[in-house]
This record gives structure tokens, sequence and C-alpha cells, in this order.
């Protein structure tokens, strides 16, 4: 038996009514291990104009690089206060906000490890199916070797990873650019 | 660590292109450019899980949850999640909402002269059960106008949001209604180029899940991204 997805269609600009209600901007539980990050940003349209109605879902593993999910077989602790997904909507300036923990890494398809990052699906309005994006860290080396950078033309790699933001220490700044001068890199990740 | 054994990838033709100027708002948020394409790797084939915790049972009827009864036509929306295979996807979340019978949705940002309904919200949620079935009672929501063209009316439709297994399987869609004459004029059903994976966003009218004297009932069933054969299965 064979059949075919279900064609996706677009969140519309209404979707808060339905989906606030597991809005997740803290991901950080009690006594969850790990280096706390608030990663903020906006999110942008072709002419970079703020997107006050999208939706911003994230899944990464906890500090050991363990993902909360009966297929990561690894032999690496879970931690009950985490469990990886974070939902956050963007405001009338298209900004979001969401505070959590550097993950660690975790299995690449090559045999090497893969450089910490966060998994993210955009909806919004005008967007008939998500389109999937990366976060990734600054100073950190594996960034280098990561194979999924690797598949990135060298300058676009930059839209992938969080910047710093002075003088605010765990602050981190990452925008979703979704067309035109600094455009996000989106992946195909099927669905 | 076991081999990572990825989702299938769409057939062609059956999921929309980003870019469909027909349906206006695509026309600036579309990316310019292609997308990369990217292997399932271990953060893909995971993903959030959502148990009975993280469920109110009582959120899957949107015509009982204020004081008095949701004005409009009382309906069932029932049916089954399954994988390409055919196979249930059990215990996932759903979550769904919509206008009101007269159209509108309770938003801020809804600005159709249509009235609110004091006692309907248009939001649900529900976890399927063991054998993938979900149901949901509501009201038939109603058709409203939007600005993308002259004349513009969505057709009445209920949108959905499910998770399944893994990051790869999200999944957020419309379910329509049969015989409604704004289908085929809907720019945001027809950015999908095949007409029987469009058509099966229709919903169909059920008279095994109608419920005599009480409300109207209709079938839709979504399907979500299957696993790739695993080398034991060839």
């Amino acid at each position: 038996m064979s059949l075919w997805a279900s064609t996706s269609q677009t969140i519309g600009p209404f979707f808060s009514i339905g989906l606030a209600r597991i809005k997740q901007d803290n991901l950080v539980g009690e006594g969850v291990s790990g280096e706390r990050v608030t990663i903020e940003g906006r999110m942008l349209d072709g002419d970079g104009k703020p997107v006050p109605d999208g939706l911003v879902e994230t899944w990464q593993a906890n500090a050991h690089g363990k993902y909360a999910h009966p297929e990561d077989d690894q032999n690496k602790s879970l931690e009950t206060g985490f469990k990886g997904y974070g939902r956050v909507m963007t405001d009338d300036q298209g900004r979001f906000q969401f505070t959590t923990i550097k993950p660690g890494s975790v299995p690449a398809p090559d045999g090497k490890t893969q450089a910490p990052h966060i998994a993210v699906s955009v909806f919004a309005r005008g967007l008939e199916k998500r389109l999937v994006t990366r976060i990734y860290f600054p100073d950190e080396p594996s960034n280098s070797s990561d194979f999924a950078l690797n598949l990135v033309e060298p300058e676009r790699r930059e839209t992938l990873i969080a910047r710093k933001v002075a003088d605010k220490s765990g602050m981190l700044e990452w925008n979703i650019i979704l067309q035109g001068p600094g455009e996000t890199v989106f992946f195909d990740c099927g669905l | 660590m076991a081999k990572v054994v990825g989702y299938r990838r769409p057939y062609i033709g059956t999921q929309p292109k980003h870019l469909h100027p027909s349906y206006v708002s695509s026309i600036k948020r579309a990316p310019s450019k292609p997308l990369i394409y990217l292997p399932h790797t271990l953060s893909e084939i995971t993903g959030p899980l959502f148990g009975k915790e993280s469920v109110d049972v009582k959120a899957s009827d949107l015509t009982n949850q204020h004081s008095g009864q949701a004005l409009g036509e009382r309906i069932v929306v029932s049916g089954r999640v399954l994988d390409e295979d055919g196979r249930p996807v059990r215990d996932t979340l759903i979550e769904i909402w919509q206008a009101n019978a007269a159209g509108r949705y309770l938003h801020k940002r809804d600005q159709h002269n249509a009235p609110l309904d004091p006692n309907f919200t248009g939001c649900g949620h529900a976890l399927t059960d063991s054998e993938g079935r979900y149901r949901f009672v509501t009201i038939r929501p109603g058709e409203y106008p939007w600005g993308n063209h002259h004349n513009a009316w969505r057709p009445a439709h209920i949108h959905f949001s499910l998770f399944g297994p893994a990051f790869a399987t999200r999944l957020i869609t419309q379910m329509f209604f049969p015989g409604d004459p704004l289908i085929p004029f809907d720019p945001i059903f027809n950015c999908t180029a095949d007409e029987k994976a469009r058509n099966r966003l229709i919903s169909v009218f059920d008279w095994e899940t109608t419920i005599p004297s009480q409300a109207l009932g209709y079938r839709f069933d979504i399907v979500l991204s299957g696993r790739e054969a695993t080398p034991m299965e060839k």
C-alpha cells in the first residue's frame, strides 16, 4: 500500500487562536544542564517588511546531545526538565524570542558528529508549506566540519549561524529573511 | 547508533510550491533561492511528542466550550491519520482552528464585518487513538472574503496541524467541504499541481458518523510522510 502524504496548506493569518495554547518560549525546565541562551530575531519578507503572522517551531537535543524521543538510542542522558520543543509567534514587528540551552552534538550521516544546532520550521501566511532551516552557534569550531553547513555555499552559511549580541551575555540574534538580499538558507526536508 | 532511516519525499506535484503568484501573499514571502536538499539525520527523524498529559479531552468539542451552545450547523469531523504505508499514526497531537458560522475568526486582525459568537472560540485539539482515529464536534465554518483579488472569498475550511512521529512528518493543512462552489476558484487550494492530491483535502460527507437529529458527519483522513524502506524490508 502506498498513499501520498496529504497536501500542505498555508497556516494563514489567524493560527494563533489554535496554536497559542502550547506556546513554548522557555524550553528550560528545572535542573536542566547546559549553557542557557536566549535567541531573538525578526522574520522579514522580500521587501524587508516584518512578518507579523509568522510561527517559528524549534526542535533540538539536550546539552548531552540526546533527543527526548524513542528513536534516539544513543547512550546519553535524558533530562526530565528538557523536552527540546519550542513554539513562538512573531509580533507586530516580526520579532520572536525564545530561551533554551545550547544543544550537544549529535551523529551525522558521514559517521562524524554534527555541530550543535536547532532544527527550525517556519510557517506564515503566504507560505503554503513550511520552510525548514537550522540555527547554529557562534564561536563553534565544529561548524567548519558540519555536514549540513557544508551543503551550503560558503557565502550563505552565515545566515544559519546566530550572532552574539554586544554587551548581552547569553543573548543571540538570528533572523529569518524569507526572500531577497541576505535570504536565509532553507533546506528541502521533504514536506 | 543504528543507521538512520529517513522519511519519504513527496511525489512530484502532490505538494504546493512556495511561489504561487495567484496567491498574492506568496510573492514576497516565498524564498527566491532553491532549497538545499537535506538528508534526514537523527535531528529530523526525531521530533516532539505530546502525550495525554498535554491534552484536555473536552477540547475536541468546539461547540461546548462556553456557557451557551455555539451558533451554526453542528457537525462531526472525524477520520484517521495514516502514514504512506497505510499504518495508523497513534497518539499524535492534532490542533484545529476555524472561523465561526458567520465566517469570522476570533482574532484581532480579522476585520470581516460579520458577527463574533460569544459561545465559539474556534479552536480544539485531540490525540489520535491506537488506530490513528480522531473525532471533533464543531460547527460548519462560514465562507469569508479576503483581500487576495477582487471579490475573493475563501471556501469554508478548517485548519489542521499535525506532528506525527518526527520533525520530518510535521504537517499543517486545511480541510474543505464537499460541494463548496468556491473551491475551484481558491488560489490556496489550487497551489498544488496534482488534481488528485488537491481533491484529497475535501472531506467526504458520511452517513456513518452522522448523528440522527444532532449533526452531519464529515470524514477527513490525513496521510503523513512514510518511512523509507529499511534494508531488512527490501
